[in-house]
């Protein structure tokens, strides 16, 4: 029986020839990866071990970005507990306010995951680096620790399920919706333990950022990664942003999957998850009664690349944000501020009544910046819509893409981008 | 080892955001963690737990984020186990690294109702239901866990070897 991506890449840096799923291994990793929420409490395990500093300066990388700027005195002192430590152990990658991003949007564009990495981080949206053909995968804090300290983690090999896309997507259809069509499909334990093999001709026709998306949401299914084939798209994103050498998997023929799904690309819609779970989806067509909305959030790990906000302008440019609505939109890194300030998208959210803020998570994880009051509703690019994940818990989130989004910005109401 | 208590009981996705809501990560303490531990689902939870209670869930308990603030929020709350049909997997991880014991098990999980009174023989993975007088196998840890486990979590296991 063969290896799928996945599996291949996990046994190179087990130093195996062969494993399968189930299968527990210990494995090099090439990144470790913290944010100013979870690498706090790793620095505090990482002080109760016999060990003398990280395994490898160069090979950590600590992104505040969730509370950041500062948001209050108590992430302040979370900030400073990182910023001492990466200065402390000479991290190479950390990375201050002027220069950050969210991370999952920062670290691709930095050049610091690529093709046959394996890559954990402390954070569940790590799995989005799959979509440069990489074995990422989101952790807990004290595997972060241990991972800092000695390069390794322990695995259990996962088992695959393939994802065979063909076709092409249609106007205002993006990479948002296929994965909240696949996570509607599947439910959001559909992938659970498993990886999530995304296969097929219709890849070459997803852009990078549409696959940083797709792959992002992988955990949204319970998926342990996501990960798609290298492909010249793929080398052409890395060598734009990286120097460092990249490593090409491919699956076996034989390889073994649990389940096999064919998407069409071309016969997918703008898709909605309704509260309070990203499984909850309707496409565009199904939504029969007005879902009339306060707040409209355009960013994220999720959709805060320059695809995401070229969308957005294109919907919004020349159109006014209706009155009592509030739209913020939140490009994910400085790069991105700086690319989409050069194209003159910024002027375009800020004429049609948008408000557009520094690179931070805040609203997404009902952080700061955009909070939810009871009863109120926004329409989010973000991934998560669980009970409060915004705000107040009666407070309800509806994950869209940015076209969409934008759309239901103009209107007040959950639109379609046709339509407009 | 042995854990006894009585039953919180939550349905299918109980999600790392209702467990530990984010607008209290700004915090790391277990103890200040723990008083808003499932404040989001059920805000009696933090009122009447008592030490050695049982957690019983059905399937994907602990989706969502990676925070370890979560597993730690539920330890630090005084609960000696949790039961699920399923975990997701990142909950699962962060809970053996930690140390908080967590049992896969679906008949328990639909065998066990609110307030039942539970023991829990982790050497066997036998769950017992005293206030109905029943018993179910749960999944016993492979051994690699089994030594995280008994190490008291992964940065000892670590520190030992
Ligand atoms: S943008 Fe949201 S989902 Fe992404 S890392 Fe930040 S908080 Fe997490």
């Amino acid at each position: 029986m063969g290896m799928t991506m996945t599996q291949k890449i996990l046994a190179a840096h087990a130093g195996l020839d062969k494993v399968a799923a189930g299968q527990l291994i210990e494995a090099d990793l090439d990144l470790v990866l913290g944010n100013d929420i979870t690498s706090p409490v790793a620095i505090k395990e990482m002080d109760k071990m016999n060990t003398t500093g990280v395994f490898d300066k160069d090979k950590i990388a600590l992104v505040p970005d969730h509370f950041v700027p500062n948001k209050d005195i108590k992430s302040a002192e979370h900030c400073k507990c990182v910023r001492e430590f990466a200065y402390r152990n000479e991290i190479t990658n950390y990375f201050e306010v002027g220069e950050m991003g969210i991370e999952h949007a920062l670290l691709p564009e930095k050049g610091l995951t690529v093709a046959g990495d394996v890559i954990i981080g402390a954070d569940s949206h790590t799995c989005t680096y799959g979509a440069l053909g990489a074995f990422s995968t989101g952790v807990g804090s004290t595997d972060m620790a241990a991972g800092m300290a000695t390069g390794k983690a322990w695995f259990k090999v996962p088992a695959a399920i393939k994802f065979n896309l063909v076709g092409k997507l249609n106007k205002w259809v993006s990479g948002k919706d296929v994965i909240l069509h696949i996570i509607g499909m599947i439910g959001v334990d559909g992938a659970l333990y498993k990886s999530m093999e995304f296969v097929g001709e219709g890849v070459k026709n997803l852009s990078m950022d549409d696959r940083f998306t797709i792959a992002n949401m992988a955990i949204e299914a319970g998926g342990k990664n996501g990960i798609f084939p290298v492909d010249e798209k793929a080398i052409a994103y890395m060598k734009e942003h990286s120097k460092k050498t990249y490593t090409i998997y491919e699956a076996d023929s034989d390889a073994a999957y649990e389940k096999e799904y064919t998407i069409d690309l071309a016969a997918l819609r703008p898709t909605i998850a309704f509260p309070h779970l990203p499984e909850n989806t309707k496409t565009i067509d199904e939504i029969k009664e007005p879902v009339i909305i306060d707040q409209v959030v355009i960013g994220s790990c999720t959709n805060g690349r320059i695809d995401d906000l070229r969308c957005a302008a294109e919907v919004l440019k020349g159109k006014k944000i209706k009155k009592g609505m509030r739209c913020i939109i939140l490009p994910a890194t400085q790069s991105i501020y700086l690319q989409a300030m050069e194209e003159g998208l910024l002027r375009i959210f800020i004429e049609a009544g948008a408000v557009v803020s520094t690179p931070t998570c805040g609203p997404c994880l009902g952080g700061y910046m955009g909070i939810l009051a009871a009863g109120e509703r926004c329409v989010s690019t973000t991934n998560r819509n669980f009970v409060g994940r915004m705000g107040h818990v009666d407070s309800e989130v509806y994950l869209a893409s940015p076209a969409v989004a934008a759309a239901s910005a103009v209107t007040g109401q959950i639109s379609s981008p046709y339509e407009l | 080892m042995k854990a006894n208590g009585s039953v919180f009981k939550y349905g299918d996705n109980v999600d790392t955001d209702v467990i530990i809501p984010a607008r209290y990560l700004n915090s790391s303490d277990p103890a200040e963690l723990a008083t808003h531990c499932m404040e989001d689902i059920d805000t009696d939870f933090i009122k009447k737990v008592k030490k050695g209670d049982i957690i019983v869930a059905n399937k994907n308990f602990g989706c969502g984020s990676s925070r370890e603030h979560a597993p730690i929020a539920i330890k630090a709350a005084g609960v000696s186990c949790v039961i699920a049909e399923t975990f997701a997997r990142i909950f699962y991880r962060n809970a053996i690294n930690i140390g908080l014991p967590i049992i896969e098990c679906p008949e328990a999980s639909s065998g066990i109702e609110a307030g039942d009174e539970v023991e829990i023989d982790f050497d066997s993975g036998i769950i017992t239901n005293k206030s109905r007088g029943t018993t179910f196998q749960g999944q016993p840890f492979p051994e690699f866990m089994q030594k995280i486990i008994k190490a008291e979590g992964l940065i000892n296991y670590i520190n030992n070897k």
